[in-house]
């Protein structure tokens, strides 16, 4: 009997620690995204704040401003401040390269990657004065009709500077 | 012992303040503009400029480099346009103007070691001092410039992509420089004039 108990008690230990495995392995999704879905956070009427960076895994000045981007949507936790990191990766790159970067960097904001080749289609959506080179970022508020868009990468003392000041928003 | 500490402290602020002023490009050139002209070191270690192509009806100007992946992906499709049209007299001028130290692989050496291997028709010059990239206006690579022979002047005809898809040569709808070249070779105006493209930022030199 009793070491039919041990044995039982380790089946269980072991299917737990399986599980906690699973849960620990879970990783997070990167949706593959057409253009509407964007324009959602681009035309949003709601009273957020939406810091959109163009960024790729290949652009090495964008995956050095990344942490910035984490840091600001950690700070601003519960206020109405929403990061949305856009690749700008080739969809075949999708499960290859962004979802094992994502994951590697433990990304907690918002990541998509919008799947448009014909980027002359959309950019100037964005942005009219954004020419397409990345790291790019907006900062939208359309209920408090303010944007505000840059060309090159960011500090994070910049992301703070233009939330207080422009956005008004307080960490 | 103090004091200059907290110099030096300020000193090294104001460095990475300086190392993080990137710097775009402003104004540049806007399609009709005349193209003023340069002299840029070649792969091959000569000096060029396009005055020194007399037979040449335009040029192909495209800000390109080593290291950017999309300007990689578009390296076979500037030796087919070069190969296509330098013969009717718009050959490919492939420019690199990253800064080396902001992006080491970027430089002459390695230029010169990209061209060998992909055995490049065209020139391909090196921008040390970022000028012409910064005349020019380009921000990104890669980054074209198709200019045309008006008279003595060279006119800028077209700014932007080469195509409208930079992952898959195969998946081309829009082929914009063609087009435009093809115009601008039967006299007609270019019907497209401007394009936008995602690339690689160009890597400015700290505090130019």
């Amino acid at each position: 009997m009793f070491p039919r108990r041990i044995l039982f008690t380790c089946a269980l230990l072991f299917s737990f620690l399986l599980a906690g495995n699973s849960l620990m392995a879970q990783t997070q999704k990167v949706a593959l995204v057409k253009l509407p879905h964007l324009q959602k956070y681009l035309n949003s009427t709601s009273d957020t704040t939406y810091i959109i960076n163009f960024w790729a895994t290949w652009c090495k000045p964008c995956i050095e401003e990344l942490p910035n981007f984490e840091a600001v949507q950690k700070q601003y936790a519960g206020q109405p401040v929403q990061v949305v990191l856009v690749s700008m990766d080739f969809a075949k790159d999708l499960d290859k390269k962004v979802v094992p970067f994502v994951n590697r960097h433990k990304l907690q904001s918002t990541v998509f990657l919008l799947d448009e080749p014909d980027q002359n289609a959309w950019i100037d959506l964005v942005d009219p004065s954004w020419s397409g080179a990345i790291p790019a970022t907006l900062f939208v508020n359309n209920a408090r009709k303010q944007r505000l868009f840059l060309e090159k990468p960011i500090t994070l003392a910049q992301l703070n500077t233009y939330l207080t000041s422009t956005f008004s928003h307080t960490p | 012992m103090k004091k200059p500490y907290y110099l030096f402290l300020l000193l090294s602020v104001f460095t990475l303040w300086g190392a993080s002023a990137y710097k775009p490009a402003e104004g540049g050139y806007q399609v009709g503009d005349t193209a003023t002209d340069f002299k840029l070191k070649n792969v091959n270690g000569q000096l060029v400029s396009l005055r020194d192509q007399k037979e040449a009806k335009g040029f192909i100007v495209t800000f390109t480099c080593n290291t950017c992946p999309y300007a990689k992906l578009y390296e076979d499709r500037l030796i087919q346009l070069h190969q296509k049209y330098a013969s009717k007299g718009y050959p490919v001028i492939a420019i690199n103007p990253n800064d080396v130290t902001a992006s080491p692989e970027d430089s002459y050496a390695h230029m010169q070691k990209r061209a060998s291997d992909k055995k490049f028709p065209f020139v391909y010059l090196y921008d040390e001092t970022q000028e012409i990239a910064k005349r020019y206006g380009a921000t990104r690579t890669p980054h074209i410039y198709l200019l045309t022979r008006s008279g003595q002047d060279l006119k800028v005809a077209y700014i932007g992509a080469i195509d409208d898809n930079s992952g898959d040569p195969e998946k081309v709808q829009k082929r914009y420089v063609e087009t435009a070249l093809d115009h601008l070779l039967t006299g007609k105006a270019v019907p497209q004039t401007s394009t936008k493209a995602i690339g690689c930022t160009i890597k400015w030199r700290n505090n130019s």
